[in-house]
Parts: structure tokens; C-alpha cells; sequence
């Protein structure tokens, strides 16, 4: 140790580094892009974008277009990002079962494999917002429940109501619960705005942001209901007429005991 | 013929009816019966209170069916404490329904005046009372004690102070000035327009000065939604439209109904809906009210950006923001 510590003052030692250094960066990334250059990579990934090409063909090139390039009926969905289609299809709103005010989550028509091939096709007409890794959804690692809360109240909480049950908008439309909808999903619609709901950037609401909203959500989707029923969580509007029909009931019930006279 | 009414004579009360319990010593021995029982489970409600009070873990959970998945130690409160308190009520009304006396008993009123001769013997204690006290002999007393007694009749009156200060034009103002950046709520960071798609929707609130505070009324106040859209979409005046920058258009939140926060954006209808009263801004025509009960459109804020690239106010807000008070210009 002692000689290496006296050869590090040398003269010589500052280029020598320097060079080898140099040469450790450019192997590394001559390796690195070779993955990256890979031609079965490239070959799986223009298989992915044909199998989903059919698929969009076949399921929603009616109403979207032969080229995505949208209809009447339907928006375009050139630039709308892989986390976009990842959103509407693994969820089941669409392909949409009809043409009310809103598409409605149900089981999905495809499995995951169909929706990444779709999702790949429509990410490769035109760049968009990328389906999120799951390295990138690590919200017990990332988020804080008591920023997600106080996040969530001001630019969630709205619509979604204050307990995430969801609530309605104008004219059928409604923003739906959150209870129990993947992260993933959540972190996909926030970031694309899907149907009556806003985008909410990254600069605006950054990645680490969005995360303590999930972390939020998730929090309150596990917390025990002491009482048993929640009442649909939505405050003093079920609570009230609890109390105004059972309550209230009871208590006409005991004063007409009361007043009876007794034989 | 005679016109002459015959008064309506006093019916009397109707002959009394026994109950069962009055005349059959059995059934009275049954009315007893049901009356301890019902005391009796009132104890064994605040013993099963007390019980999961101190034995059950408060962790531990039971399915009930119709309320799903219960606290047990919270049932049993609840449940011991509801049986507790409703069987003494029940035990206490069947007693005095079945087994206490309820012949029709009349009491006379008596008269309401005092008969003369108490009356004569309270003003007699009175005076002789006064005269003892020496109220007459010694004014430094019977002054001070009336001004202590006058000044405090003052404190209530000193409580209206609490009503005020009034508002001055903390109504018609906001803290928005010209060149106030926008800054992210929560978050406190400044916003540039590239930081917002088409589509996208930012909660902001006027940036503070170095050690400024931000204050519950002056957020009420300031609240200020974003939103982007593609400048094609806008229907507005030219001057309004000189209050946009490339799509993005600010617009107070707080409604001018009653004072809710007006934050559901409908990114397809680009309509603003209120939670409070469902009135419905149009964001395209300058929050024009298409529905609901709000009387005027949502003040818009003119922004521009600054020499950093950031959102800021162009100017103040022109027109007082919020509900309709009795000063309102307009």
C-alpha cells in the first residue's frame, strides 16, 4: 500500500489514469450498445408492432381508423403514447361495449401479451407518454402518504372524492373510485389524461409526487373499516339518511310505545 | 221556535279503566318479571362493555353479516353501551306503564297571589333589612357599588368589538400583483408553459416574497387553476385573449356562487363544474356560466411569462374574485 500511495505522486500517473480511464468508458459502452444494437431485440420489437398492427386491424381500426388516424366517432390516436392504450385497453374501457358518455372499466378483452403488442404499435406512429416500469412504480420506496394526502386533496379530491370513492361530473359522466385500481394505472391515467380527466404533468405533479398519491390511495384502501360498512365513504350524505330513516325510526317506534296505554 | 243554545255541558272524565296488572296479581307479578329482565340486560350490556373494553384485542375483526367485517372490541362497546342505556329507558317506561298508579288524579290550581299578610311581612324584612344594612346612612357604598354594577354591564357590549375590524378591501383584492409567478400547490415551484400538454391542468398559487407566510384566507383568496388547451380552441375577445399565453389560460377557482373551490375540469367538454352547486363554466368563452346558479363567469387572470421563461400575472385580478357581497362594484 505504502509504495502505491508513493506511486500516485509520480508524474506520470495523472495521463496514465486518465488514458485507462478513458479506455474502461469506451469498452463499457462499445458492450453496452451492442445489447442496445441487438438485431433480436429490434426483430421481437417489429414482431410485437406487426402482431399488434392485426390486432388493431381487427378490434379498432373501425372506429379509430385504418392508420390510427381517428373518425367521427373516434379521437386519433397518433401520439397518444404506449401509457395511453395501456390505460384504456388493460382496464377494459376499450374497446368500448357501447357509445354512451363514458367508457366504463370491465374485464379486459385482451390479456397483457395483446395489449403490449397494441400498446407497442401505437407508441411507434409517434412518441408518447411510456408505459411505466415497474423500477419506476416503487411507491412504498418513494412516495410519502402525508404529500400524497395533501396532493391528492388539492388536485384529486374534487372529483374523485375525498376518500378516492369516486364522484359525479356533468351529464352521465362520472370520475370512477380508485379503489382497487392498479398503480400502474393510476399512474397512467395521470399522466395522459384519459376521457374527462386532466393531464397532470411531470413538472407540475413530478414522478416522485405521483407516487406519494398512489402511496395515498393504497393507504386508504387498506384501512380497516371499524364500523364494518363504510357507507360508500362518502360522508354525511349516507351517514344522514342513516340516521334519519333507522335512527329516526326507532325513535318514532319508542314514542308510540310510550304514549300507548298499557292493558 | 226557540234560538236558544243549549251549552255544551261537561262530559267528565270517562269512568277509569283498570289494566290487568291492577286487578290480577299474577299479571302484575309478570309485569315485574319483564321490568327486571329488561334492568337485568341493561347489566349485562355494561358488563359486556366493560369486558371488551379490557379483554378484547383491538385489532381483531368479525364478519357480521349486511355490515361485513367488524372491530369486535367496537361492537362490543357500541353494543354493550346501546343495550345498557336503551333496556333501563325500556325497563324504566314498561315499570311505570304496567305497575305504577295511574288513576286520573285532579289537583285544583291554588291562587296565584300571596295572601296579604305575607306580603305586609316580606316588605317588613325588606325595610328592616335596608335599614340595617345602612345603605341610607353610608352613600360612599351605595355609590361605588352602583358604579361596579353599571361598569359591568358593560362587558357584554365590550364583546361586539369581536365583530370587526370591517373587511376594508380585503374582498376586492388578492395577493396577485404584476409579474406575481405562478407557483405549483403544493409544492411552491415556478411553472414555465412547456411544463403543461395540451390537456393538462396545474393547481397554483402567487409565489411569496422571501419570508412571507402563506395564510388559510390569503390561499382562499389567491387559488388560481391553469389550463392548457390548444389556442385554436378559445372563443374570446381579443382582449381576453391577450390574457392567455399559447393555450394556457388562468382562472380564479374559487366559484362566484358561494365560494367553493371550482376545480372539475372535464378535459372534453373543457367544461368547469363546481361541487358545491353544479354550476358549469364554459373554459373556452372565458368561464361563461352555462349552468347552474352562479351569477357570473370565473374571473380570469391575465398571464403572460417573465424574462426567465416562468408563468407570471400580468396584472391583478380586475374584478374582485369569490361570491357576490354587499360592497361588490359589479
Amino acid at each position: 500500500m505504502k509504495r502505491l500511495s508513493r506511486l500516485r505522486r509520480h508524474r506520470a500517473a495523472g495521463p496514465i489514469l486518465l488514458i485507462f480511464a478513458l479506455f474502461t468508458i469506451g469498452t463499457t459502452f462499445q458492450v453496452a450498445s451492442a445489447v442496445n444494437s441487438d438485431t433480436t431485440t429490434v426483430a421481437a420489437r417489429s414482431a410485437t408492432i406487426d402482431e399488434g398492427k392485426q390486432l388493431f386491424l381487427k378490434g379498432c381500426s373501425s372506429c379509430h381508423g385504418l392508420n390510427a388516424e381517428g373518425g367521427q366517432i373516434a379521437p386519433s390516436l397518433i401520439g397518444v403514447g404506449a401509457a395511453d392504450v395501456d390505460f384504456q385497453v388493460g382496464t377494459g374501457r376499450m374497446p368500448m361495449a357501447d357509445m354512451s358518455v363514458q367508457a366504463m372499466r370491465k374485464k379486459p378483452v385482451y390479456n397483457p401479451e395483446q395489449v403490449n403488442a397494441l400498446a407497442t404499435y401505437v407508441a411507434s406512429l409517434a412518441p408518447g407518454p411510456a408505459v411505466p416500469t415497474d423500477a419506476v412504480l416503487n411507491y412504498e420506496r418513494d412516495g410519502s402518504v402525508a404529500q400524497g394526502g395533501e396532493l391528492f386533496r388539492t388536485n384529486c379530491a374534487m372529483c374523485h372524492n375525498f376518500a378516492a370513492q369516486g364522484g359525479a361530473l356533468t351529464q352521465g359522466k362520472y370520475a370512477p373510485t380508485l379503489m382497487g385500481v392498479e398503480p400502474k394505472q393510476i399512474y397512467e391515467a395521470m399522466i395522459t389524461g384519459p376521457q374527462s380527466m386532466p393531464v397532470f404533468s411531470d413538472k407540475t405533479i413530478t414522478p416522485a409526487e405521483k407516487l406519494s398519491i398512489i402511496k395515498w390511495i393504497k393507504s386508504t384502501e387498506a384501512e380497516p373499516q371499524l364500523g364494518g360498512t363504510a357507507l360508500g365513504r362518502v360522508g354525511p350524505v349516507t351517514e344522514g339518511l342513516l340516521v334519519w330513516t333507522l335512527g329516526i325510526g326507532l325513535l318514532i317506534g319508542v314514542a308510540v310505545w310510550l304514549a300507548m296505554k298499557a292493558r | 221556535m226557540s234560538n236558544e243554545i243549549e251549552p255544551i255541558r261537561d262530559p267528565g272524565l270517562p269512568a277509569h279503566q283498570h289494566r290487568q296488572a291492577d286487578t290480577d296479581p299474577i299479571a302484575a307479578q309478570r309485569a315485574e318479571r319483564q321490568v327486571a329482565i329488561l334492568f337485568g340486560l341493561s347489566a349485562v350490556g355494561t358488563l359486556l362493555l366493560i369486558y371488551s373494553y379490557i379483554f378484547v384485542k383491538s385489532d381483531k375483526f368479525i364478519f357480521i353479516p349486511v355490515l361485513g367485517n367488524t372491530n369486535t372490541q367496537q361492537l362490543g362497546l357500541g353494543m354493550g353501551m346501546a343495550v345498557a342505556l336503551f333496556c333501563i329507558g325500556a325497563g324504566a317506561i314498561h315499570w311505570a306503564k304496567t305497575l305504577m298508579p295511574d288513576e286520573e288524579v285532579i289537583a285544583q290550581r291554588h291562587e296565584f297571589r300571596s295572601d296579604d299578610e305575607d306580603r305586609a311581612e316580606f316588605v317588613k324584612t325588606v325595610k328592616s333589612g335596608a335599614a340595617s344594612a345602612g345603605l341610607g346612612r353610608r352613600p360612599l357604598i351605595k355609590r361605588s357599588l352602583g358604579v361596579a354594577l353599571g361598569l359591568s354591564g358593560l362587558t357584554p357590549l365590550l364583546l361586539l368589538r369581536d365583530l370587526g375590524p370591517l373587511p376594508k378591501d380585503n374582498l376586492q383584492k388578492t395577493s396577485w400583483k404584476a409579474g406575481t409567478r405562478l407557483v405549483t400547490d403544493p409544492g411552491d415551484r415556478p411553472i414555465r408553459p412547456e411544463d403543461l400538454e395540451i390537456g393538462a391542468v396545474a393547481q397554483t398559487l402567487p409565489q411569496l416574497a422571501p419570508g412571507e407566510e402563506r395564510t388559510l384566507n390569503n390561499i382562499g383568496k389567491d387559488a388560481v387553476l391553469l389550463i392548457r388547451l390548444r389556442p385554436e380552441e378559445f372563443n374570446l375577445t381579443a382582449e381576453r385573449l391577450s390574457w392567455t399565453h399559447e393555450g394556457i389560460i388562468a382562472f380564479s377557482k374559487i366559484c362566484s356562487h358561494m365560494g367553493c373551490a371550482v376545480a372539475l375540469y372535464e378535459q372534453q367538454t373543457k367544461h368547469l363544474l363546481c361541487p358545491c352547486h353544479q354550476s358549469t363554466f364554459d373554459v373556452t368563452r372565458a368561464a361563461k356560466v352555462i349552468f347552474g346558479p352562479a351569477a357570473r363567469p370565473l374571473p380570469q387572470l391575465a398571464i403572460t411569462i417573465d424574462a426567465d421563461g416562468y408563468l407570471v400575472a400580468q396584472q391583478p385580478f380586475t374584478e374582485p374574485i369569490g361570491p357576490s357581497f354587499w360592497e361588490r362594484s359589479s
